[in-house]
């Protein structure tokens, strides 16, 4: 079947199984940042954006990005650079096979909350499982990542 | 410039967090088969008859496997030093099936859908035997996992599979009963340890191609790719030179992956068809069919003296290896050897202990190795015999803790401590939690309770006069090093660590360190990441390259110089004689490429013949709802003792998830089985690992001794950390509410029917 979608901000017609994952199919397209847990949409390292809202790509099927705005780690090099070096700085990024699903997931959060305490960023991010990190450590980088945007913020505002 | 002790990035941070096709399946060929494993339904069978005629018709299918195309040699899939002491008692395919899960025959097709599709058509006629799932059925039982006469072990492990043993021993030192008879207060108890999952978030999985020399490349997530290599050997019948294991970035490993789980079955495909192969565990295999913990059962005798003085100790392990024996004669030791130490004023102790097979998924390595279901059984029960004793649990452990310099009961590697800071480690720990003030319960008043238990631990630092960690050091053309290794990051950031190490030693920018692994063509041999070994033992021999290396240069310094060896210094950056006399590195490394005769390149080997143990404490406060019986860990304070710590950062992350998977495995982690033998907990949907909303505070902090025998005096870290966790959350959880859980994990019906017992009995 046909499949019309933007990619990383690129518009592509693609041929595309009806029975096939958003995941398989990305990666299938040279976006091998998107991982893959579990196969019960327990772990969140799929987690991709769609219309800038994440979603589960091993449960999602690809025909259902018709018409949609689909965003990877591969289109957001710079801003996973950025946070990137905040997690690398608490050497919670460890292994780095859960990172891609759950840097992707702190965008999103981004976008939609304004200014999330600790709990609500637990809250938010409780998809996104680690087993190497323990997670603290990554809690500890997404406050000081956001304290820092917060500030940058603040010196544009002032500029 | 230096950086040992320094929060240095890692070396491949940005690769990660940028999400850099670096992982296993990211580099494989497209055009792989896809190889699957067509799995038994049968806890204990023997296959009858198996058709796969028209599982071969299907289209885009290349091969079918059944256990009469696979060579009849017994081995061992453990990762371990040969010989090994795990039994040899694997074939790729086999005609008996041990386990539901158990591989029955393997498909290689061109797609996905074709492999599936096949699966489905091969018919398989089994005779389904009862099986033995009970370990405590298993010893001298009536149905034996391994009848084979070819069964085999390299070693004596007190072995005997017509006895479905894998291993029995007894270890003593003194008069047990004696002791025991003379003390004021002793404790007799059994504790209940479940088998977990490692769960690392990349599953098993390999590649393999035949390369322009017919060599079999394989390509594997893989924590001992030298061991792999002569396990693959083995397996498929043909010299180990053939093969070569190359070990890209791996997605977590915490022990599965020191166990040969998924190699066997592309290597096979690939060997034969000369195509490349892939296979990718689902989660779902990573669940039924991996190499989790082994479940132990431990009956604990303690005996002290009226002023708290532990002064004997007996430990008895029934341990359960499963279908196969990886891993089973060694983790069983570590439940005796690295409890027992804890208490240095022990006058005698036993251990004794029996792992029997059964009809049910392997176990394999899980870091923590036995120490983790030891600890919590030895630790529980010095608890009980504190509270019996009406004496602060802490106060008991800090007349007994191991010290610097004192005995290692029953822990044959280093019989006394070298470097020991447990007494900071308590101190610390204790200001920490505010133990006094918390100690032992707080009523929250809204049917909350809270309650605060301690637990020490130790582990080891390598397998002592066994492990060999390996480094290849050498001096490139435009004066920098590359760093060959053969131990494997995890992400645990090994590769970092030791190029810290050698960026010190050589006096030189740690960008100026190139490294390298794991190729077992061309990366100097290592044991492997596995046993704590990697920082202490191949960090050891990065160090020792280092010098020679530094030797190496001045001699050729020298001789540009035209000066003797003696005469020169080298500061990372020149070699010279005196402030005018001087040549730069920059210009020994041409040298070196230029009418040169002297290798400007080192290779180096380490062995310790003594495993010194690091340390820890942890404490957890837990907080218990009396009505539903839940129990949250709302805070955990730990503090270890890792000699130097080479880079805190990367001790304080393996310390928090190590306490987290600790966690996991005190309150939700269990691999349950129907009576017919069949995982419940097949998915992370039924097997639930901690998420970040499971877990409160965990702090942490360092309190390093120096270790006289490691670079720059490290011990080691990795597999230290979940050892607290069972017994410091048993304890609190009995703080709390006066019930104790014996048998993990501790869930909340456990302790809501203590609760309610507790009533009845009142
Ligand atoms: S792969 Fe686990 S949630 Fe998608
Ligand atoms: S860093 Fe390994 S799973 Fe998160």
């Amino acid at each position: 079947m046909n499949l019309s979608f933007w990619l990383n901000g690129v518009y592509r017609h693609d041929e595309v199984e009806p029975d096939t994952m958003l995941l398989d199919f990305l990666r299938d397209k040279g976006c091998y940042s998107i991982k893959c847990g579990c196969e019960t949409s327990n772990c969140g390292l799929c987690t991709v954006l769609m219309d800038g809202k994440p979603i589960l790509s091993c449960s999602t099927l690809a025909l259902r990005a018709e018409g949609k705005k689909i965003v990877t780690m591969e289109g957001m090099q710079k801003e996973a650079e950025e946070f990137g070096t905040f997690l690398a700085d608490e050497g919670a990024e460890q292994c780095g096979f859960c990172n891609p699903g759950f840097i992707m997931n702190i965008f999103a959060m981004e976008n939609e909350l304004e200014d999330p305490t600790e709990e609500d960023i637990k809250e938010y991010l409780a998809g996104n499982l680690c087993r190497c990190s323990g997670f603290v450590g990554q809690t500890r980088s997404i406050l000081k990542y956001l304290q820092y945007k917060k500030t940058k913020k603040r010196e544009e505002a002032e500029k | 410039m230096s950086y040992v002790s320094k929060p240095v990035r890692k070396k491949d941070a940005m690769a990660l967090v940028t999400g850099k096709p670096v992982f296993t399946n990211d580099l494989a060929p497209k055009d792989c088969l896809i190889v699957k494993i067509l799995r038994s339904p049968h806890a204990n069978a023997w296959i009858e008859e198996i058709k796969t005629g028209t599982a071969r018709q299907v289209n885009g299918v290349v091969a079918v496997y059944t256990c009469k195309d696979v060579p009849r040699k017994r081995f061992t899939l453990a990762g371990q030093t040969y010989p090994e002491l795990s039994p040899y008692d694997h074939y790729i395919l086999d005609q008996r099936l041990r386990f539901v899960g158990d591989a029955v025959a393997i498909v290689a097709a061109e797609t996905e859908e074709a492999a599936e599709k096949a699966l489905k058509r091969i018919k398989v006629k089994y005779r389904v035997d009862e099986p033995v799932l009970d370990m405590h059925k298993a010893k001298d039982g009536k149905i034996l996992v391994h009848p084979e006469e070819d069964w085999e072990t390299k070693v004596p492990v007190g072995a005997d599979n017509k006895r479905n043993l894998c291993a029995s021993g007894v270890e003593e030192s003194g008069d047990v009963e004696k002791i025991l008879g003379e003390c004021k207060y002793t404790i007799d108890r059994t504790y209940h340890t479940k088998a977990n999952q490692q769960a690392m978030m990349e599953t098993f999985r390999t590649y393999c191609y035949k390369d322009h020399f017919g060599r079999l490349n394989v390509v594997s997530s893989t924590q001992v790719p030298f061991h792999v290599r002569r396990i693959l050997g083995n397996a498929l019948d043909i010299p180990s030179s053939k093969i070569r294991v190359i070990k890209p970035r791996i997605g977590g490993g915490f022990g599965a992956k020191q166990t040969s789980v998924s190699e066997i079955y592309p290597a096979f495909v690939t060997w034969m068809t000369g195509r490349p192969s892939k296979i990718l565990y689902s989660r779902y295999e990573s669940q039924i069919c991996a190499s989790p913990r082994h479940e132990m059962e431990i009956r604990v005798r303690a005996g002290a003296d009226e002023n708290g003085i532990v002064r004997a100790l007996d430990v008895y392990t029934l341990s359960n290896a499963g279908a196969y024996g990886e891993h089973s004669p060694t983790t069983v030791g570590l439940s005796g050897h690295k409890s027992i130490a804890l208490y240095r004023h022990t006058e005698a102790y036993r251990f004794a202990y029996d792992v029997v097979y059964t009809n049910v998924q392997a176990a394999g390595a899980y870091r923590g190795y036995g120490a983790t279901q030891g600890i919590y059984a030895v630790e529980s029960a010095v608890n009980e015999l504190a509270h019996m004793m009406h004496m602060d649990p802490v106060k008991l452990r800090e007349l007994n803790m191991p010290m610097e310099g004192e005995p290692l009961p029953a822990y044959q590697d280093c019989t006394t401590a070298p470097s020991c800071t447990m007494d900071q480690c308590m101190k610390r720990a204790k200001e920490m939690m505010s133990w006094d003030e918390k100690y032992p319960y707080k009523d929250m008043g809204n049917g909350k309770v809270r309650g605060v238990g301690v637990a020490m631990a130790m582990q080891g630092s390598s397998i002592a006069g066994i492990d060999v960690g390996g480094a290849d050091m050498k001096l490139n053309e435009d004066g920098s090093y590359t760093l060959g290794l053969g131990c494997t990051d995890m992400g645990t950031g090994c590769d970092t660590i030791l190029s810290q190490i050698a960026a010190d030693c050589l006096e030189t920018s740690i960008e100026n360190i190139v490294v390298f692994g794991v190729d077992t063509d061309i990366s100097p041999y290592d044991s492997g990441s596995y046993a704590s070994a990697t920082t202490y033992t191949t960090g050891m021999a990065v160090f020792q390259a280092c010098q020679e290396m530094r030797k190496k240069i001045c001699a050729l310094g020298a001789k540009m110089l035209e000066a003797e060896p003696e005469e020169v210094n080298f500061d990372g950056e020149f070699v010279f004689t005196d402030e005018i006399h001087k040549v730069s590195l920059k210009d020994i490394a041409i040298k070196g490429t230029c009418g040169n005769t002297q290798e400007l390149q080192v290779t180096r080997t380490h062995c310790s013949p003594i495993s010194p143990p690091p340390f820890m404490v942890g404490m957890a406060e837990v907080e218990v709802d009396k009505e539903t019986g839940s129990v949250k860990v709302v805070d955990y304070a730990a503090v270890v003792d890792c000699g130097t710590p080479i880079n805190p950062n990367l001790v304080r992350v393996q310390t928090e998830g190590g306490i987290v998977q600790g966690i996991g495995m005190a309150l939700h982690e269990d691999v349950q089985y129907t009576e017919k033998g069949k995982i419940r907990n097949n998915s992370f949907m039924q097997y639930k690992i901690p998420s970040r909303l499971d877990i409160g505070d965990v702090r942490v902090e360092i309190r390093g001794s120096y270790e006289p025998s490691g670079p720059f005096g490290a011990k080691s870290i990795g597999e230290l950390v979940i050892n607290t966790p069972c017994p410091a959350i048993a304890d609190a959880v009995y703080n709390a509410t006066g019930v104790r859980v014996r048998e993990l994990p501790i869930t909340p019906e456990k302790v809501a029917m203590g609760i309610l017992k507790q009533k009845l009995e009142k």
